[in-house]
């Protein structure tokens, strides 16, 4: 963050160097290609979008970043060090929290459960070290406040298994388990493809606010307005590779979209 | 367990969102939805049931050494449905529990007799047994991907192979086995009844399982990983090592349920657990545990051992010849399959 400020806004993103950063990726399902050779920077405090059609291979980029999926080939690195998730968990360590598209709840525990889901908190004392007892109290106080923090107001009761929420308010979990414990990198893929729009714009908010925090997010949308709305820039997925990565000044929404269904080229642009 | 943290509470003290989240619901959906909560309910009513049935059929059902006797019947099947919990929480099911239990008897009982190892050292030899068996479930089943139900029904014949090379089909009498192994078919008397020791281990680890499961991260992430495998691997949860843990803890109950095996019987036989394999697999069911995973409740189990049990014993003091005794767990592991079925379509 410091570089940042010293080079000033007016400096090109290139020179810093990027949090998360993808070289290469390539991962292949049998004789599926979800990702051809996929490069991808994430800068410091930024929202980085990723558009593109059903198919594109927005999930598989996400799951390789997060450790979801092991690509085949490419580079990874974080802060500028290779880094090698085999594992979901090895990316919550590193602070990269993701909202799956699928969601990752599970639907018979309770709201409070499934924000600790994975990291539950002990007890003090001999009741957590030796009995490893739960801190379910603990854990239902901190999700009641860090849901009202976050501002998510669909979520009045932790204590109601997911099971028995709308759609919505299990995306509603979803992000604010990233959001909670996101401290380097947060992932969000199309995570207001369920909410009304009151619950998408508060899932906008959060990421203006997870930016001014200085946590740079990834979010995957199929809704244009939103992106252009809140990206810095939008990285384009078309047939598992990167049909390029634009701004919102240096585009339209209708250009992003042919460039995305490969009516154009990135580099048409203007001539 | 976590999607029953409000259990602390009485159930129906205070209004419940969870609850209301679904209105204009009828006295059938409000039943469905408290049996939903709360898996032991149902069993917990059919043994109420069963015994007040049973009781007024034939008065000597109270009688103590008929309780005596019932609880017996139930303390290795009990033991045994434990483990069986256990795996059918995290979606599996264990056909080879019964065979584990008798290889690991076969092998406390010939060290401690013919071989001169001394009793504990033997109960331990067995007990190791009795974890390596089921840590090759395990294995099998994380490693090569295979199906619980493919991995137990290989292992079961494997294991009974096993018993039966082993002990060259021969059983051992209780004379010939040490009084520490035997020991745990020993009574005390409470209130006129008299109890072995094997019914309070038993007793024992439902309290320790109950605890773990409820309690400890651990608990959560097994029943995580039947509810939603994908999602407990994407939360960070290490599935196979879960999954491995459960089959290996598994072994380790069966184990006990060796020694109360041997105490019972006072003897260990090749042949003597044929049919305990589905007795507890319906125990666990009936227990109101779900074959789906990821549902249910550990006491519940333990009413479905008693429900089996008390269903054996009074329709036997009721002069109902065994086949009927068979009949009706029969119809009772549909039913309560049907009633789990009913049941989840609570979910959306
Ligand atoms: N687990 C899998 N097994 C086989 N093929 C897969 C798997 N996951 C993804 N694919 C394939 O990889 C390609 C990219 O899929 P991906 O889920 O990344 O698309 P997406 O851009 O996220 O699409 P959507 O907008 O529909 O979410 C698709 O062709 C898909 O069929
Ligand atoms: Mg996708």
């Amino acid at each position: 963050m410091t570089t940042a400020n010293i080079l000033g806004p007016e400096s090109p993103a290139q020179t810093r160097q990027p949090v998360l950063q993808a070289r290469n990726l390539v991962k292949t399902y049998g004789r599926v290609v979800g990702l051809d050779g996929v490069s991808l920077e994430l800068y410091p405090g930024e929202v980085l979008a990723i558009i593109g059609d059903n198919g594109a291979g927005k999930s598989t980029l996400v799951k390789c970043l997060t450790g979801a999926e092991v690509p085949d080939q490419g580079e990874i690195l974080l802060d500028g060090q290779t880094v090698r998730f085999r594992r979901p968990q090895d990316a919550h360590e590193a602070g990269i929290e993701t909202v799956y598209q699928s969601l990752a709840v599970s639907p018979a525990l309770d709201v409070a459960s499934n924000l600790y889901l994975g990291r539950e908190r002990r007890k003090a004392g001999i009741l957590g070290s030796v009995f490893r007892m739960m801190d379910k109290k603990g854990m239902r106080k901190e999700a009641e406040e860090g849901l009202r923090n976050l501002g998510i107001s669909t979520l009045q009761d932790v204590t109601v298994p997911v099971e028995n929420l709308s759609g919505g308010q299990r995306q509603a979990v979803a992000v604010a388990r990233a959001a909670a414990f996101g401290s380097k990198v947060v992932v969000l893929d199309e995570p207001t493809a369920a909410l009304g729009v009151r619950e998408s714009n508060q899932v906008l908010q959060l990421v203006r606010t997870l930016r001014e925090r200085g946590i740079p997010v990834i979010l995957i949308s199929h809704n244009m307005p939103h992106v252009f709305e809140v990206a810095d820039r939008i990285h384009i997925q078309r047939l598992g590779k990167c049909a390029g990565t634009i701004t919102p000044q240096s585009h339209t929404m209708t250009e992003a979209v042919a460039i995305m269904t490969g009516a154009r080229k990135v580099d048409e642009k203007g001539a | 367990m976590s999607h029953q943290t409000t259990e602390a509470s009485p159930p129906a003290a205070q209004p419940d969102l969870a609850v209301e989240f679904l209105d204009r619901r009828t006295p059938v959906d409000r039943a469905r939805q408290a049996l939903h909560k709360y898996p032991a309910l149902s069993p917990g009513i059919v043994i109420i049931l069963a015994i007040i049935v049973f009781g007024l059929l034939n008065p000597r059902f109270f009688y103590a050494n008929n309780l005596s006797l019932v609880s017996q019947q139930v303390a290795v099947v009990g033991t045994l449905a434990i483990a069986q919990t256990l795996v059918i929480l995290t979606a599996g099911i264990d056909l080879s529990v019964g065979a584990i239990m008798v290889l690991a008897s076969m092998v406390m009982a010939q060290l401690a007799s013919h071989n001169g190892v001394p009793a504990p050292i033997a109960l331990l030899l067995g007990l190791v047994v009795a974890l390596a068996a089921g840590a090759l479930n395990g294995i099998l089943v994380t490693r090569l991907k295979l199906p619980p139900f493919i991995v137990t029904l290989g292992t079961l014949s494997i294991f009974i192979a096993l018993t039966l090379l082993y002990s060259n089909s021969a059983s051992v009498t209780g004379q010939d086995i040490p009084g520490l192994i035997t020991g745990t078919g020993n009574t005390f008397k409470i209130g006129g009844v008299n109890f072995t020791y094997g019914v309070v281990m038993m007793l024992l680890l439902y309290i320790v399982m109950a605890f773990i499961l409820n309690s400890t991260a651990w608990g959560r992430h097994v029943y995580t990983v039947g509810d939603d495998k994908e999602a407990a691997r994407l939360s960070g949860i290490r599935v196979n090592r879960v999954l491995m843990s459960v089959y290996v803890a598994a072994g380790a109950i069966i184990a006990v349920g060796s020694w109360i095996q041997i105490g019972r019987a006072d003897a260990a036989s090749p042949n003597a657990g044929t049919d305990i394999n589905l007795d507890t697999i319906t125990a666990v069911v009936i227990g109101g545990t779900s074959l789906f995973g990821g549902r249910g409740n550990i006491w519940g189990s333990l009413l479905g051992a008693l429900i089996v049990g008390v269903f054996r014993n009074g329709l036997a003091l009721a002069g109902l010849d065994v086949l009927y005794q068979t009949l009706a767990v029969g119809v009772l592991i549909i039913v309560a399959v049907s009633v789990d079925q009913w049941i989840r379509k609570v979910r959306k």
